[in-house]
């Protein structure tokens, strides 16, 4: 038995699912225009709205009816006695610390942490000869021979990672940015299709919680910081539907402009490009330092 | 919801003061409210268990930010739905998670799902066997986010806009959410509707 297709639809006349369940729930304020009298005369007047009304109800009738376990009679003890030998002091939280450690997140941290940690100390054993001079043949050499070790090479690797991040997300908010709704009607009934950013936004989640995170490991809070501002607005994008009523896209709009957001992906980006690029030229001593 | 004061603020005043006792009061009173709210969102009852223990060592832990003008067990209760929530995505196995991003639902069954209780309740006997089997598995095709704000809005009777709080979503997204769960429950529980309340595709009633 093929399962019912739910279509959303609107056909002159009758509801749709959402003002449906906006009337189930109590919402008719967000459903538009029609109150609830109005549809529960609908509902009394037209026979598939009323099918459809009641097959919701159905729906929801079942999972209502599905028991919740009990835990037993002595569960309030069970968790105390779990709980009561890490009960330090009020106010002192480690779950902070450990929040981000799943498994898979310290596999793949882990592995891009190792990567930092092995470019930090080949740049500190590999240091500049003393006694070259920049500017040299041989100061020259030195650089681009530090420039294509592998720690280096590795840490270019994640800033050329980072970076098509930045330029996935610049084009994703880009393209909300620039969007606009159309369609017949009123500008009120207008929509505008999102499905294709939500899916790019659904991919970029996790890749961007765990570059947020190295970038926090390693130090390096520009990047993390505009990682951290990136992420309720991919959030915001990949759950909203999937085609947005002009309130809808204004309210995406609006966040991703009050945060000022695609100024400083674009800054970011073009910071972490740079970096990405190997050293060919010496450095003059006075900058060596900074 | 949650709703419970009366008394909760002066123990979690003792509490930081430093009597656990205090505290212990406070997780026996709250205790069971969480694991039926964790046990809707997880499906499960170990995890349940174990979100009310990590709700409850995340609330002492954070005792010191709660106002005493608040609610101490709407506090608590968000606190739990995090937990859950937490708890759903480490469950949830990455191959799932991909397979959602590209729209394929077909293996999102918990694999630590466990059968329901056997409390004979009449109200319960309803919903047995194999029927109750699929209405858990429709639950656990939900995806975190969806599933925690159906719970919160269809048995909790949170507002959109305290789920969209506790989500970090907006009104039109958290709106979206508990739409699409409600979408994907009638896909696959639909047809399983009786008394000619659903059509099908074969048209059966």
């Amino acid at each position: 038995m093929e399962s019912e297709r739910i279509v959303m639809k609107y056909t002159g006349g009758h509801l749709n699912e959402e003002q449906l369940l906006d009337y189930r729930y109590g919402d008719l304020a967000d459903a538009g225009a029609t109150g609830e009298q109005t549809i529960e005369q609908h509902l009394h007047e037209c026979a598939q709205c009323r099918t459809s009304y009641e097959a919701l109800q159905g729906v929801l009738a079942m999972v209502e009816a599905l028991p919740v376990a009990e835990p037993g009679p002595h569960f309030e003890a069970r968790v105390w006695n779990k709980i009561a030998p890490q009960l330090t002091r009020p106010g002192f939280d480690w779950s902070k610390l450990t929040a981000w450690m799943s498994p898979k997140n310290l596999a793949i941290c882990g592995t891009v942490a190792a990567l930092i940690v092995v470019a930090f100390f080949a740049g500190r054993i590999s240091l500049p000869q003393k006694n070259v001079t920049p500017g040299t043949a041989q100061g020259v050499e030195n650089v681009s021979a530090r420039a294509n070790e592998p720690g280096q090479v590795r840490e270019r690797i994640l800033l050329v990672a980072v970076g098509d991040h930045l330029d996935r997300a610049q084009s994703v908010l880009l393209e909300i940015s620039n969007a606009e709704t159309s369609g017949v009607g009123s500008k009120r009934d207008q929509v505008v299709d999102i499905s294709e950013q939500q899916e790019r936004a659904q991919e970029m989640l996790i890749s961007n919680q765990l570059y947020r995170q190295t970038a926090v490991h390693s130090g390096n809070n520009d990047v993390a910081s505009v990682l951290d501002e990136l992420e309720p607005v991919l959030l915001e994008i990949a759950h909203s539907p999937s085609k947005v009523s002009s309130s809808e896209l204004e309210e995406l709009q609006r966040g991703i402009e009050s945060r000022g957001l695609m100024l400083k992906i674009r800054v970011l980006d073009s910071t972490v490009r740079n970096k990405e690029k190997p050293a060919t030229q010496p450095q003059h001593s006075a900058t060596r330092g900074s | 919801m949650i709703r419970m004061d009366g008394g909760d603020a002066e123990h979690v005043a003792q509490a930081l003061r430093g009597d656990q006792d205090a505290f212990r009061v406070l997780v026996e009173r709250h205790s069971r409210t969480l694991f039926r709210l964790a046990f809707r969102m997880t499906g499960n009852e170990q995890d349940a268990e174990e979100v009310v223990q990590e709700a409850m060592l995340r609330a002492y832990r954070r005792l010191d930010k709660f106002e005493a003008r608040s609610n101490f067990g709407t506090w608590l209760y968000r606190i739990a739905v995090n937990c859950s929530l937490d708890m759903m995505r480490k469950r949830r196995p990455e191959k799932a998670q991909r397979q959602l991003a590209k729209g394929d639902e077909s293996e999102m069954q918990d694999p630590l799902d466990t059968a329901v209780s056997n409390d004979p309740g009449p109200d319960r006997l309803m919903l047995s066997g194999e029927l109750g089997e699929q209405v858990k598995v429709a639950m656990m095709q939900l995806s975190p986010v969806e599933r925690t704000a159906f719970v919160m809005r269809h048995f909790e009777g949170n507002s959109i806009e305290e789920i969209g709080e506790t989500l970090g979503l907006g009104a039109g997204a958290t709106k979206n959410s508990v739409f699409r769960a409600v979408q994907k429950l009638r896909q696959h529980l639909g047809p399983l509707v009786g008394h000619g309340q659903a059509k099908s595709a074969t048209g059966e009633i």
